[in-house]
C-alpha cells in the first residue's frame, strides 16, 4: 500500500527535435486508489507508466512511491508489479513458476510460494492450469496468469499497461469488471493505462487524460464527463463523441441554424471579456432531441442512423453559417427517423451545454 | 427442430461429397512419387557413401586399401585401430586429449563471449554498436592464410605461441563473430517485454540474460556451440602453425599427417584414425541436436 506521485516528471526522447513524450507531469495518486491514464496513441500514457516502473528514465522532475523518491531506483527496488499488454509470460516456465518467480527471486521459502500461488490461482480460476506452459493456454487464461503474477507478489503498486486490449470484446467486458472487483478487494494502489475511454470511465476512481505528453485533466469519471476542462477532454470522453462546433455569439447566446441557445450571464460576460465573437460550443448527443414541428430547432438532414437497441444515434448535417456541420443526436430506439429525412433538433436542457475558447480550447462556462 | 435436421442432413451430404476431393489433394501421382524417391535416394547415397567407404577402408590393411577392384571385405581386421590407439604411429591419445581440450575451451569461451556480446548488441544502444557488428562481418571475409603471420606475431608478443590457450584464442577470433551474428538473430526474437517483466520481478540485467533470455535462445546456443566445436576440432592450418612441433602437443588434425608420408600413404590407418576423430564430433552433435527445436518463445505473448 502506498501513494504515488509524479513531481513535474518529464521524459525527453533524444532526436531532432527532441520529443517530450511526457511533459512536466504533476499527478498524485492516493493510497488504494484506482487511477486510469487515458489518451490517444502517442499521448505518453504508456511512457508515464513505464517511468513509474523504472523501465524508462525520468529526465526531469521526480517520482515518489510511498513518499520515497524512486526516481533513480531500478525496477526491482520499487516494490511494484506490472501487467504488460503482451502479458510477457516466461514461456519456458509453467504457470505456477511464472506466478511464483518474483517470490523465488526474493528467497521466499518454497512452501510459502506454493501456498500463495495456489491462493492467487483460486482467485483467478487458474488452479487447473498451474502445471501448463503459457503456450498451452488461451488468450484469456494468459491474461489471468499475467494478473496472477502481479497479485502473488503483494506489491505496493499495480501497474497495468492496456492489459485487456488483446482480448475479444465479450471477454474484455467480463475481465474489466473482474479487475475492478479484484482491485477493490485487494485495496492496492493501481495505475491503469488504456486508450479506451469506456474502460477508463468504468474502472477508474479517477481518470487522468493525457494528450501529447501533457496532462489535460484528472478527475472522477463523472466530473470528467460533466465538466471537461477543455475541448480535447470533451471530445475524447464520451461515446459517441460530443458535438463540438465553433458558432457565432449574439447578445442572447450562441446562434446555431434556426436556434439560439441562451447562455448564462456569466458565460456571456466571460466571452465578452475575452473579446470573443465566436465560441466553441459543445453538446452531447443525449442532450439533444428531436423537436416537434412547431418548436424552434436546427434543420438537420439525416445521413446515418445507428440502432443500438434501446437507443439510436442519428448522424446528420446542419448548416452553420455557410458550412454543413455534422451533428449526432440520441433518439429513442423504437422510432428513429429514416435516412434522408429532414428533422428538427433542439436541446433537452439549455444547461447541458459546454463552452470552450475557440483558440485555446479552455472551458469558458461555469 | 425439423429445420435443424434438414440443415444437418445437407451439411452431412455436403461433407461426404467433399471428402474424396480433400483426400485426393494431399496425394501424389505415382510418377511424381517415384521421381521424388529416386532423387532422395541418390542424394542420400552421394552423402553417405564416402563415410561408408572410410569405414570399410579402416578395417583393411594399408596394402589392400587402394585396389583397382575394390571389395567390401578384404583381409579385414581391427589391426589398424589397435595400431592407432596403442600409439605405435604417434601419440594418438595425447593428440586426442589436446583436441578435446582445445575444442572444448573454444566452445565454452566462444559461446560465452558471443552470447554476452550478442545480448548487448541486441538489447542496448551504445556508441560503436554498428561499427562492432560491421567489424565482425568484415573479419569473416579474410582468408585464413592471410591471418596466420599477423596472428603468429601477436601470439609471440603475448607469450602464447606454442600453447593451447593461444590456439583457443585464435579459434575464438573466427568463431565469435559468426556466433555473435547467429545469436543476435535469436535474441532479437525474444520479446523485450520478457526482459522488462523480469526486471520488474526483481532480476538484475545479468539475471535477465542468464535466467530468461539464454534459456529461450537454446536452439541458437546449440548451433553456436556446435559451430565453435567444429571450428576448433577439424582445423589444420592454424594448429600446425601455432602449436609446438613436439609430438605430444599436436592436435588430431595435425597428428593425422603422420600417416601421409612422401612416398606412401597408410590409407587403412588414416581411415581408422579418421573414424576415431569423427566420433566426438558426432557425440557433440547428438548432445546439442535435441535443443534444435523451434518455437521455444511461443506463448510469451498473445500470438
Amino acid at each position: 500500500m502506498a501513494e504515488v506521485a509524479y513531481v513535474n516528471a518529464s521524459r525527453v526522447f533524444p532526436g531532432t527535435p527532441p520529443v517530450r513524450a511526457v511533459d512536466n507531469l504533476e499527478l498524485s495518486v492516493a493510497d488504494g486508489e484506482f487511477l486510469v491514464l487515458v489518451g490517444p496513441s502517442g499521448s505518453g500514457k504508456s511512457t508515464a507508466l513505464r517511468m513509474l516502473a523504472g523501465l524508462e528514465d525520468v529526465d526531469e522532475g521526480a517520482i515518489t512511491i510511498g513518499g520515497k523518491d524512486v526516481t533513480n531506483t531500478p525496477p526491482k527496488g520499487r516494490d511494484i508489479a506490472m501487467v504488460f499488454q503482451s502479458y510477457a509470460l516466461y514461456p519456458h516456465m509453467t504457470v505456477a513458476e511464472n506466478m511464483g518467480f518474483a517470490l523465488k527471486l526474493r528467497g521466499v521459502p518454497k512452501a510459502q510460494i506454493r501456498e500463495k500461488v495456489a491462493e492467487a490461482a483460486r482467485m483467478l480460476d487458474l488452479t487447473k492450469y498451474l502445471d501448463r506452459k503459457p503456450k498451452a493456454l488461451s488468450g484469456g487464461q494468459r491474461q489471468r496468469v499475467a494478473m496472477g503474477r502481479a497479485i502473488v507478489r503483494e506489491p505496493s503498486v499495480f501497474l497495468m499497461d492496456e492489459p485487456l486490449s488483446n482480448l475479444d470484446a465479450k471477454l474484455r467486458v467480463e475481465t474489466r469488471a473482474n479487475i475492478a472487483a479484484l482491485q477493490q478487494r485487494l485495496g492496492t494502489t493501481t495505475i491503469y493505462v488504456t486508450h479506451d475511454q469506456v474502460e477508463a470511465m468504468t474502472m477508474g476512481h479517477r481518470v487522468a487524460v493525457l494528450k501529447d505528453g501533457v496532462l489535460q485533466q484528472c478527475a472522477s469519471p463523472r466530473e470528467l464527463y460533466d465538466r471537461p476542462a477543455n475541448a480535447f477532454v470533451a471530445s475524447f470522453i464520451g461515446s459517441p463523441a460530443m458535438n463540438l462546433k465553433t458558432v457565432p455569439l449574439t447578445a442572447e447566446g450562441a446562434r446555431l441554424d434556426g436556434l439560439v441557445v441562451p447562455l448564462s450571464r456569466a458565460a456571456l460576460d466571460g466571452a465578452a471579456a475575452e473579446g470573443l465573437s465566436e465560441v466553441t460550443f459543445g453538446v452531447r448527443p443525449e442532450s439533444l432531441r428531436l423537436a416537434s414541428a412547431d418548436e424552434d430547432g436546427m434543420e438537420m438532414t439525416v445521413e446515418l442512423v445507428e440502432e443500438l437497441g434501446a437507443d439510436a444515434y442519428v448522424y446528420g448535417s446542419v448548416r452553420i453559417g455557410e458550412h454543413p456541420e455534422r451533428f449526432i443526436v440520441r433518439v429513442d430506439g423504437r422510432t428513429p427517423p429514416a435516412f434522408g429525412q429532414q428533422v428538427k433538433v433542439t436541446l433537452r436542457d439549455a444547461d447541458e451545454v459546454h463552452l470552450f475558447h475557440p483558440e485555446t480550447g479552455l472551458r469558458l462556462s461555469a | 427442430m425439423s429445420v435443424d435436421a434438414a440443415a444437418l442432413q445437407t451439411a452431412r451430404t455436403g461433407a461426404g461429397a467433399a471428402a474424396p476431393t480433400a483426400a485426393r489433394r494431399g496425394r501424389r501421382s505415382r510418377l511424381a512419387s517415384v521421381g521424388l524417391h529416386a532423387a532422395l535416394v541418390t542424394a542420400s547415397f552421394v552423402a553417405v557413401f564416402p563415410i561408408f567407404w572410410v569405414l570399410v577402408t579402416s578395417f583393411k590393411p594399408d596394402a589392400r586399401a587402394v585396389s583397382p577392384t575394390p571389395r567390401l571385405v578384404d583381409e579385414s581386421s581391427v589391426d589398424n585401430y589397435v595400431d592407432v590407439l596403442s600409439g605405435a604411429r604417434g601419440d594418438f591419445l595425447a593428440w586426442f586429449g589436446n583436441s578435446v581440450t582445445i575444442a572444448g575451451l573454444t566452445t565454452l569461451l566462444g559461446v560465452f563471449v558471443s552470447s554476452t556480446t550478442a545480448y548487448a548488441v541486441s538489447r542496448f544502444r551504445f556508441p560503436g554498436r554498428r561499427g562492432l557488428m560491421l567489424t565482425f562481418l568484415v573479419m569473416q571475409m579474410f582468408p585464413f592464410a592471410v591471418l596466420i603471420v599477423p596472428l603468429y606475431n601477436i601470439l609471440l608478443a603475448l607469450g602464447l605461441q606454442g600453447r593451447s590457450l593461444g590456439l583457443v584464442l585464435v579459434y575464438c577470433t573466427t568463431a565469435v563473430p559468426f556466433c555473435t551474428y547467429m545469436l543476435k538473430g535469436y535474441f532479437d526474437t525474444v520479446p523485450t517485454d520478457i526482459d522488462e517483466a523480469g526486471r520488474v520481478d526483481g532480476l538484475s540485467p545479468f539475471g535477465v540474460f542468464w535466467r530468461l533470455v539464454l534459456p529461450l535462445a537454446r536452439p541458437g546456443l546449440a548451433v553456436t556451440a556446435f559451430y565453435s566445436f567444429i571450428t576448433a576440432w577439424g582445423e589444420v592450418a592454424f594448429a600446425s602453425a601455432f602449436l609446438s612441433a613436439a609430438d605430444g602437443s599436436k592436435t588430431l588434425s595435425v597428428g593425422l599427417q603422420v600417416f601421409i608420408q612422401q612416398n606412401r600413404t597408410e590409407w587403412g590407418h588414416l581411415a581408422a584414425a579418421s573414424v576415431l576423430v569423427a566420433l566426438p564430433a558426432v557425440a557433440v552433435f547428438y548432445l546439442v541436436q535435441r535443443f534444435l527445436v523451434g518455437g521455444l518463445a511461443d506463448g510469451a505473448a498473445k500470438g
